[in-house]
């Protein structure tokens, strides 16, 4: 029997031949933690008195969450990280400044490679599966356990293939097929699964949407979700900053003919229109023309779902030459500090601010409901982001519609959800 | 090993926002998580709830966010386990960790309402709804989970395995 991506993955780490269900210890390449999860792993650490990391350089930390620090108390927790980093000489422990949201970062500066495994304490962990690597969200209390050990208790998932093809009509992007796959799946769809992407689409798409769609797999309950490697990968992998300064080999995971998956599905994705998650769920899906008049409060593109360039790209095209709608705020969140700087290459921000939107620095903040644009009460919001569970970004009566970017910022412009065309 | 106390009876797809929301989640003290678990949901949950009262639910247990908060606020809060009829996988991972114990079993949850008395027995596979005197079987874990939940999570496996 043949493995899928996953099993491949797992199977090369664990040094034995796996099938689905079991349990393998296997060694990580990575353990990721924001500032939020790092301090509870931290404290994990203490009370089980480690005074030393299995090895440093296999240890990333980033603060997004809370920061910049929105108060005292993230302050402290944010320099209790920085102070364990410091402590242990944690290889890539970047700071405000230097980073942006964890997943946007991770792939970009290559902290993550084809063929490798990384747990992240927190469940977009699964975004870099876009490069081919295994990678997937867990609690603090694993991440403390790698960070000692080295390794991590895995049980093999069973795979799921998904298969997308057809010609994408305009305005239709990774965000709107992931939507589409949420509403046929539901959020418990793939629960344990590896999904592995697939088919013509993605020749079409650049490789930015397969981190929108990876990122969003935990939406269907999976472990994590993973692209093949192509000549897209390969491009943007040897050229991020650690490639180029230590070319390090990676192991590239194809998925032999005869692996078997638990689930599969072929969607014809010409005829789709862009997709809206209504609240209060991500599953909650309906084309764009289903949903009518409805009036907006705020918008928010970017993040680590829609916060690569080209989601900049799509949203700034709406915006040239147009004026946000009065009584809208609008942030536009880019995914890290190297893709605001490419966007100011390109003079994206520029429009943004002409438009009337907040060039925000790159946080988590708004779409956990931290800071740096909360929810008031009865506040409606659409948002490229991943999650519009009740309460998610502020009021528990606040609403959120998960759209594309292009159709956050044309929503913006009519003060009510709409489309580019409409603008 | 045995957990028996009330049922606090949820319905499906409570999610880890709404179990511990975005504006807690720098909070690491167990009294001020206990305090704040599923305040969106019940914002007295945390009086309502004796020392190992169990948290019954129907699908998708724990979905979203990998927050540890969650399941960490809900052990603080006395809740002894939580049977569903599935949970999602991050917070099924996290719950064992911690020791939090949780147990897949739909039939029981199916017969089962808000104030029963339930009586788990962890390694033996039965949950006996003494309210309706009814008994539930549930999947044994296995062997390697098994070993952590004996250890009371995670802690006792990676102390072993550093000769500590």
């Amino acid at each position: 029997m043949g493995y899928t991506i996953a099993e491949k993955i797992l199977a090369e780490h664990a040094g034995t031949e796996v099938t689905p269900g079991q349990i393998v210890n296997v060694p990580v390449d990575m353990a990721m933690a924001n500032e939020l999860s790092a301090a509870l792993a931290i404290k994990e650490l203490n009370k089980w008195g480690i005074e030393k990391l299995a090895d440093p350089e296999k240890v990333c930390l980033i603060p997004d969450h809370f920061s910049p620090a929105k108060d005292i108390n993230a302050a402290g927790i944010a320099k209790v990280v920085h102070d364990f980093a410091r402590k242990h000489n944690v290889k890539w422990y970047l700071e405000v400044g230097r980073a942006g949201i964890e997943h946007a970062v991770i792939p970009l500066e290559g902290i993550i490679l084809p063929g490798q495994i990384m747990i992240g304490g927190d469940s977009h962990t699964c975004t870099a599966g876009a490069v081919n690597s295994f990678s997937t969200g867990v609690g603090s209390t694993d991440i403390a356990a790698a960070w000692a050990t080295g390794e991590v208790w895995l049980k093999v998932p069973r795979s799921a293939r998904l298969i997308y093809n057809g010609k994408l009509r305009p305005h239709v992007y990774g965000k709107d097929l992931i939507l589409h796959t949420l509403k046929d799946l539901g959020t418990a769809g793939a629960t344990y699964m590896a999904i592995e992407f697939q088919g013509d689409v993605f020749d079409q798409l650049p490789i930015w949407d397969r981190f929108t769609m990876a990122n969003m797999a935990i939406e269907a309950g999976a472990k994590t979700g993973l692209f093949r490697f192509d000549d897209k990968t390969r491009e943007l992998v040897e050229s991020t900053p650690r490639y180029l300064v230590d070319q390090p080999e990676y192991h590239v995971a194809k998925p032999d003919d005869n692996a078997v998956y638990a689930l599969e599905r072929v969607y014809d994705v010409s005829d789709i229109e862009p997709q809206v998650a209504c609240p209060f769920s991500p599953d909650n899906v309906r084309n764009i023309s289903e949903v009518k008049d409805v009036k907006i409060d705020q918008a928010v593109i970017g993040s680590c779902t829609n916060g690569w360039l080209e989601d900049l790209r799509r949203a700034a095209e709406v915006f040239r030459g147009r004026k946000v709608a009065d009584n809208v705020r609008v942030i536009i969140l880019p995914g890290s500090q190297r893709i605001a700087r490419q966007a100011f290459d390109e003079g994206l921000p520029q429009i943004f601010i002409d438009a009337g939107c907040i060039f925000s620095t790159s946080t988590c903040g708004p779409c956990i409901g931290g800071h740096m644009g909360v929810l008031g009460e009865n506040e409606v919001c659409v948002s490229t982001t991943n999650r519009n569970f009740a309460g998610r970004m502020g009021h528990l009566s606040s609403e959120v519609y998960l759209t594309n970017p292009a159709v956050a910022a044309a929503s913006a412009v009519l003060g009510r959800i709409g489309t580019p065309d409409e603008v | 090993m045995n957990i028996k106390g009330k049922v606090y009876r949820v319905g499906e797809n409570i999610n880890t926002d709404v179990i511990m929301p975005g504006r807690w989640c720098h909070l690491t003290d167990d009294a001020e998580l206990a305090e704040h678990c599923m305040e969106d949901l019940d914002a007295d949950f945390h009086k309502k709830i004796s020392k190992g009262d169990v948290i019954v639910a129907d699908d998708n247990f724990g979905c979203g966010s990998s927050r540890e908060v969650a399941p960490l606020s809900i052990k603080a809060s006395g809740i002894g386990g939580i049977v569903a009829k599935s949970f999602a996988r991050i917070f099924y991972r996290n719950a064992i960790n911690i020791g939090l114990p949780i147990f897949e079993s739909p039939e029981c949850v199916e017969a089962t309402e808000a104030g029963d008395e339930l009586e788990i027995d962890m390694f033996g596979g039965t949950i006996i709804n003494h309210t309706k005197g009814r008994e539930f079987t549930f999947a044994p874990f296995p062997p390697f989970m098994k070993t952590i939940i004996e250890k009371g999570g995670l802690k006792g496996w990676v102390l072993e395995k550093l000769g500590k």
